[in-house]
């Protein structure tokens, strides 16, 4: 059996992935990607942990957590097109006109 | 039912201020009256009823509510009517009613707006005295006390749009201030001393203690700050600057208020106090010293002013030196008997040269007035009558109060005290027959109201009133006082020659009723508390005096005589006198024409260093520099935070989640490592 540290190990590195491309990258559909692979690390560690202590509320919450995520991803594209539609641009940096 | 007695002229106030509008002036003018004579019927009705009761028990009393209730400390709006109060409201109720229906024909040139205005003020004003001299304590007194100095800012200043007027009634209201200052530090030092500010309860906790001979103590202080309230609202050196000023107003005003009435309640205040100040003998001198030097100061200033109402104002404020050196005297009865008697001769001098003056249409410089005697026969007879009365001629009113405030201040050794007053009876009557004959004697100086000398009409003008109807009434000849103005003047004149005798001296086979009425009222209110109290009921009843008393009476009689004798040798048959002396003494003449210069002095001492200190010192440093600094440096101060604050927004989501996550992360990690 694989031991319960590999899977937290395992998340850990895909959230690292996650943030980091959400820092790093300058594309806005890639940025949504990256929120996916960080939601979906969080999933890992749920279902690890719900294996772990033979409990379901770990399985039942990633089920939440999924379909929270579709409907983030289908407003998160909706805007991305409209920010689109309004600069030409999908870099994050041309939208800073809200500062003072 | 005391209630009642401020209340008719307040409710007057109220329509007149909110309605008078609206109104005619009869309408406004007879409600005005109708309120002061309700006021006076029920205040009869009132002393009916005091006087039914035993003399020592002759109290009223009505609380209308608890004003203050603080832990052990009551304090209610109570009035009450003794003796003293009695007096006062049938003098402030009587001759009130008569100067509402004097105004009435006088103001009559007024729009109705102006005019209902003006029986607003005049009967808020009666409302005010009335609390004033019914009040039970020294709080309800002094509601009062600021109210008719309110009311005599605001009718003063009447012709607010003439800016000498404005200027006067802003003069009588700081100058009221600052004793009113003094007298609320007195009011609260007697507080602070005797835990009670009932005169009554006070009158009571005093009585039981010896008087302050030999150190200058609380009392003497305490008595010493009302007493300079006094000097502001009675017009006494070194505060009595305004009243001549005062004169700026309508001059029923200056009968009712600048005359007869307001300028009184410093008397008043020290007659209700009388105990407190019998226990203050510093005091009592430095009221009596106040008192004869002002009526001296002020005499000789009026032998030389031309204003027909100036030279009234100032024997105003002499004959309240009278009565405030009555009062220091310890002759308290002898001093409200002269405000009474006062109250009468007064307000008809008053009244007497506003019907002059309206004659005349606003004319107030005696220099062109003379021989109005043909013309304005009623108000020269009324006048006359005034004049003999408050000179002191035997059998009139102001003969008797006034000899028994020199008999009294003889009696009490101050010789040097008698002498002034003597000096300033002597003073009284000649100025006062000055006024008299260079005024209605002689031949005509003046012929201004004719139309048909249009350029001297215009000089003549009034400089205040504007009256719509430029061309007088009744053409060229001068008309006597309509039959509401005269008939004032006929009540007033009888009242000039009957007052006194109410008051008539034992020496002379009287029993002087009105001390008698008096004395509950300046003794301590339980029995059992009266002790050594050297009041007027003692010294009345020495008959050993009575030779004395007659002999005095003798002198000031023929000096009253003397006086009216002088004036009528210098300003009837000589007049050249006249010139030539005031050109001999032209130093002194200049002296007395300009009021010894108080009022410049006052500017440069107190007036000048103030505007300065506050434009300097108040305005360009502290006010410019101090508050308009911190509230301008609060403003450069948020204005540099947020300069800098504003950087941290980007505006970049990259930056906001970064910052998120490095939050998160520090907050997480807190929590696991801690």
């Amino acid at each position: 059996m694989i031991p319960l540290s590999h899977y937290l190990v395992v998340s850990a590195v895909l959230f690292a992935i996650g943030t980091a491309g959400v820092f790093l990258r300058r594309n806005l559909i890639t940025i949504l990607l990256s929120i996916e692979i960080m939601l979906n690390a969080v999933n890992l560690s749920f279902v690890a942990f719900g294996r772990q202590f033979g409990n379901l509320d770990g399985q039942i919450i990633v089920f939440f957590v999924m379909t929270v995520a579709a409907a983030e991803a289908a407003v998160g594209l909706a805007i991305v097109i409209g920010l689109y539609r309004h600069r030409e641009s999908l870099n994050p940096d041309a939208f800073a006109s809200l500062k003072w | 039912m005391l209630a009642l007695i401020p209340l008719a002229p307040l409710l007057g106030f109220l329509v007149n201020a909110f309605l008078g509008k609206r109104l005619p002036k009869s309408t406004a003018g007879g409600l005005a009256s109708a309120a002061m004579l309700a006021a006076f019927g029920v205040s009869v009705v009132a002393v009916w009823r005091l006087a039914a009761l035993p003399a020592d028990a002759r109290a009223i009393e009505q609380t209308v509510y608890t004003w203050i209730a603080s832990g052990d400390f009551v304090l209610d709006l109570t009035l009450r009517l003794d003796p003293l109060s009695a007096v006062m409201i049938l003098v402030i109720t009587g001759i009130g009613s008569l100067i509402h229906i004097y105004s009435t024909s006088y103001m009559h040139d007024e729009i109705d707006s102006e005019f209902a205005r003006y029986f607003s003020y005049l009967n808020l004003f009666a409302a005010f005295m009335l609390i004033l001299v019914l009040g039970a304590n020294f709080l309800v007194l002094f509601v009062g006390w600021e109210g008719v100095g309110l009311c005599s800012y605001l009718l003063i200043g009447f012709w607010f749009r003439k800016k000498s007027a404005a200027d006067a009634g802003k003069k009588a209201f700081v100058v009221n201030r600052i004793g009113d200052y003094a007298f609320i530090l007195g009011t609260l030092l007697i507080f602070v001393r005797f835990g009670t500010l009932d005169f009554q309860q006070l009158a009571a906790a005093i009585a039981t203690m010896p008087a302050e001979t030999a150190a200058f103590g609380v009392i003497s202080i305490a008595t010493l700050l009302l007493f300079i309230g006094a000097t502001g609202k009675s017009a006494q050196i070194p505060l009595y600057v305004w009243l001549p000023d005062a004169m700026e107003g309508p001059t029923p005003v200056s009968a009712l208020i600048h005359a007869a009435t307001m300028v009184t309640a410093g008397v008043y205040m020290i007659g209700r106090n009388a105990v407190l100040f019998s226990h203050a003998p510093a005091t009592m001198l430095i009221v009596a010293m106040i008192g004869v030097v002002t009526a001296l100061v002020a005499g000789t200033i009026g032998l030389v002013q031309n204003d027909i109402k100036r030279v009234l104002a100032y024997s105003t404020v002499s004959q309240l030196g009278y009565m405030f050196l009555a009062m220091g005297m310890g002759a308290f009865g002898a001093g409200i008997f002269h405000l009474y008697t006062h109250a009468f001769f007064k307000a008809l001098l008053f009244l007497g040269s506003g019907a002059v003056i309206h004659a005349l249409h606003g004319e107030q410089d005696i220099r062109n007035m003379g021989g109005l005697k043909r013309y304005l026969p009623v108000t020269y007879w009324t006048f006359l009558i005034g004049s003999l009365a408050i000179a002191g001629v035997p059998g009139l009113a102001g003969f008797f109060s006034k000899d028994e405030i020199l008999f009294e201040t003889f009696a009490a050794g101050h010789w040097i005290f008698w002498t002034m007053g003597v000096v300033t009876s002597l003073l009284t009557a000649t100025y006062m027959f000055r006024l008299v004959f260079l005024t209605f004697h002689g031949e005509r100086r003046h012929d201004a109201p004719a139309p048909e000398h249009p350029e001297e009409e215009s000089h003549a003008a009034p400089p205040h009133a504007a009256p719509p109807h430029p061309a007088p009434p009744h053409g060229g000849h001068l008309h006597d006082a309509p039959p509401a103005m005269a008939m004032a003047l006929i009540v007033l004149a009888l009242g000039s020659v009957l007052a006194g005798y109410v008051g008539v001296p034992h020496a002379l086979g009287g029993e002087n009723r009105l001390a008698t009425w008096l004395a509950p009222s300046f003794q301590p209110p339980s029995a059992a508390a009266v002790e050594v109290f050297e009041g007027e009921a003692e010294a009345v009843g020495e008959e050993e005096h009575a030779a004395l008393e007659v002999t005095l009476m003798i002198v000031s009689s023929a000096i009253a005589l003397l006086g009216i004798g002088l004036a009528a040798f210098i300003w009837l048959k000589r007049r050249d006198i006249a010139d030539s002396m005031s050109r001999q003494f032209a130093g002194v003449h200049r002296l007395l024409l300009n009021k010894y210069y108080v009022d410049e002095i006052y500017d440069a001492t107190v007036v000048k260093p103030i505007v300065m200190a506050s434009r300097e010192g108040l305005w360009r440093g502290f006010d410019v520099r101090v508050v308009d600094g911190a509230v301008n440096g609060t403003g450069t101060l948020v204005t540099a935070g947020s300069s800098m604050l504003r950087r941290l927004q980007t505006g970049s989501v990259l930056t906001y989640a970064g910052s998120m996550f490095v939050g998160v992360v520090v907050i997480l990690g807190y929590y696991l490592w801690r």
